[in-house]
């Protein structure tokens, strides 16, 4: 069980609202990431959820019950912190046993708990050791052993990759997303990687300035944003968005293309601009367009592209895959995808 | 200081200081020394005649030797244990969020700037008189005969003052710690379901452990040469009740004018502290490594 209900929840810190009215269903065993940018009320969400931050208004259910004003205990989750937040004085077998001594679970079923969860998250030779005589990553799975050991209906996630290097991370997203797939429990995963919310996520919430703008499947956000703000920040390299003059009868005021349908093209295209800096990744190409009266547009090419900085080149896009936004910024769902 | 040229540049530095330091130790230690073998007293000029090891026997034979001693160990077990609890508690209660706790912090430091004398005159006059204090007042409010405090519990009344006088600083230290310690790591064990009790005997009690230590040698090199709190309340009385080691050099040294028993007196004060002192790290020093 694990289902989340949060209902017109807000929260403000003295005058400052953090939290707008917001209301988010999240499923039993479901995967949701929690993106936008820095400041936007993700970690604050999370610990209202864990009950760490008390809620101003609204209420939070949890498996139908309302939890708005449970202790942090009773509400059956469990988190990982950033930080880890291990207990530096204890060795990784007691962090991991605390929350079952504190559940006053009998020793013979924490030792086996702990056992299993050590061969899952490969901490057996570790268990003795003290948190200080670990690496990044071995750090991280303890904090997350002391997260599966209770059992919780939910785990809460907030960054919890951002202290590591960039090849760790990558091992251990997959370690997360099987250890997700294998225990089927709900996870709220807080991030700034793009390719984290990407690949992890069964759901994405995009928020931003304390409301949630969209929330769907990955795919859903990257074909279908509902709007400029979310075009713009799901996906990598940006969005290149584009100002029009709205004609009569037209409520286009701006189009929106992703980097990778723009096309380089000897035909007269839709846009005609001059190569600025020129970024070669082996396996792709980033040219940055400078077109008159438009601005910089970024194009995702092939790896093997032999444009140079300078060079004049024509650029289209398939016309499905161009995002029409209105006055408002948003998106114009007849003019955008058919 | 990692090139051969650098740290040799800096012992040269250093040199002087190091010399100094050393001689205004060795200096009075060997004359000390050297008196404590001599039969040296103020009254009687004369040939200060070398007795060897006499002024130790009667020292360490007087029956005041051994009370004062117990009285020395009392002294500071009494002072660290009540400075020891009620500053953790007053260093929990003020890294809370409290309204006005800046000035809070800065008055419960204030003791401390007290010079121990005038502490203890405040505290032998104003509260533990048996007519005039507010203590006796207390009392005959409540009906109740007041304690005479030097008299009937002279060396708890001596623990209480030393400790009001250090409480700051254990708190203080205490704080600073308590200060640093991850907010996030509360939390977690908040959402482990660990109450109140158990936050603070798992996380805080470890946490603070190296400041404990270091509260508690601090404290104990001061707490053995207490002196000033015992002349000015008991001088040393009833009989010996309140006398420690420090005050009956005083007595033995100053108010007997033998120089020699004195002497003999603060080598046994020097081998005691540094015994308590080799104890103590022994005891406890590895709190202090990392
Ligand atoms: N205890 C607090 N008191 C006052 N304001 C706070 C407090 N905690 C957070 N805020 C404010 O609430 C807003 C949201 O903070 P929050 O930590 O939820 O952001 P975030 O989305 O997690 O950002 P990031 O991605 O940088 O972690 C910020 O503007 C922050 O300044
Ligand atoms: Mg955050």
């Amino acid at each position: 069980m694990g289902s989340i209900n949060l209902k017109q929840v807000t929260k403000s810190f003295g005058d400052v609202n953090v939290i707008k009215p917001l209301d988010l269903a999240i499923k039993n065993g479901e995967f949701i990431v929690f993106v936008g940018p820095s400041g936007c009320g993700k970690s604050t969400l999370l610990r209202m959820i864990a009950g760490l931050e008390d809620t101003t208004s609204g209420t939070i259910e949890i498996d139908g019950q309302d939890a708005t004003n449970m202790p942090p205990a009773q509400r059956g989750l469990a988190m990982v912190f950033q930080s880890y937040a291990l207990y530096p004085h204890m060795s990784v077998r007691a962090n991991i046993a605390f929350p079952l001594k504190r559940a006053k679970v009998d020793p013979k079923v924490i030792d086996e708990k702990i056992a299993a969860a050590a061969k899952i998250l490969n901490l057996t030779d570790y268990l003795d050791r003290k948190p200080g005589q670990l690496s990044g990553g071995q750090r991280q799975r303890v904090a997350i052993g002391r997260a599966i050991v209770r059992q919780p209906s939910a785990f809460l996630f907030d960054e919890p990759l951002s202290n590591l290097d960039a090849s760790l991370r990558v091992n251990m997203r997959l370690e997360i997303s099987e250890l997700h797939k294998s225990l089927a429990t709900t996870m709220i995963y807080v991030t700034h990687d793009q390719v984290e919310a990407m690949t992890m996520a069964d759901r994405i919430a995009v928020f931003n300035g304390g409301i949630i703008e969209q929330v769907g499947t990955p795919m859903e956000l990257y074909q279908k944003p509902i709007n400029r703000f979310v075009a713009g920040f799901i996906g990598s390299p940006k969005m290149n968005f584009i100002d029009v003059s709205p004609k009569h009868g037209d409520p286009t005021h701006s189009l929106g293309v992703r980097p990778e349908h723009l096309k380089v093209t000897t035909e007269k295209g839709l846009w005609r601009g001059t190569v600025g800096v020129v970024e070669h990744l082996g396996s792709e190409t980033f040219l940055h367009v400078n077109v008159e009266g438009v601005g910089t547009l970024t194009i995702k090419d092939h790896g093997d592209c032999t444009l140079q900085y300078g060079d004049t080149v024509n650029l289209t896009a398939p016309k499905n895959k161009i995002l029409h936004f209105d006055a408002n910024g948003q998106t114009i769902a007849s003019l955008s995808w058919q | 200081m990692a090139t051969t040229q650098s740290r040799t540049l800096a012992r040269v530095m250093l040199l002087p200081s190091v010399t100094l330091l050393l001689a205004w130790m060795i200096v009075p230690l060997c004359m000390t020394l050297y008196f404590s073998f001599l039969d040296y007293n103020l009254l009687i000029p004369g040939d200060n005649e070398f007795v060897g090891l006499l002024n130790y026997e009667f020292f360490l034979t007087d029956p005041a030797f051994v009370e004062s001693f117990f009285n020395t160990l009392l002294l500071v077990g009494g002072v660290l244990l009540i400075t020891l609890t009620c500053g953790i508690a007053l260093a929990i209660l003020l890294d809370q969020a409290i309204w006005g706790r800046n000035y809070v912090r800065i008055m419960v430091l204030a003791p401390f700037f007290v010079m121990p004398t005038v502490s203890a005159l405040v505290w032998k006059n104003m509260f533990m008189n048996p007519v005039n204090g507010l203590f006796a007042h207390l009392a005959n409010w409540f009906g109740v005969a007041p304690i005479d405090f030097f008299a009937e519990m002279p060396l708890l009344s001596i623990v209480l003052i030393v400790s009001w006088q250090w409480l700051p600083f254990a708190a203080l230290i205490l704080l600073t710690a308590i200060q640093s310690l991850d907010r996030e790591q509360l939390e977690a064990a908040e959402l482990d379901g660990a109450g109140p009790f158990s936050k603070f005997y798992y996380l805080v009690l470890p946490h603070l452990s190296r400041a404990i230590t270091a509260v508690i040698l601090i404290e104990t090199i001061f707490l053995l040469s207490i002196f000033a709190e015992i002349l000015v309340t008991t001088s040393g009385g009833p009989g010996y009740a309140s006398t420690n080691i420090t005050y009956l050099i005083y007595t033995q040294s100053l108010l007997q004018f033998d120089v020699g028993g004195g002497s003999a007196g603060g080598i046994v004060a020097v081998i005691i502290a540094n015994i308590v002192a080799i104890f103590l790290m022994r005891l406890i020093g590895k709190n202090l490594e990392s």
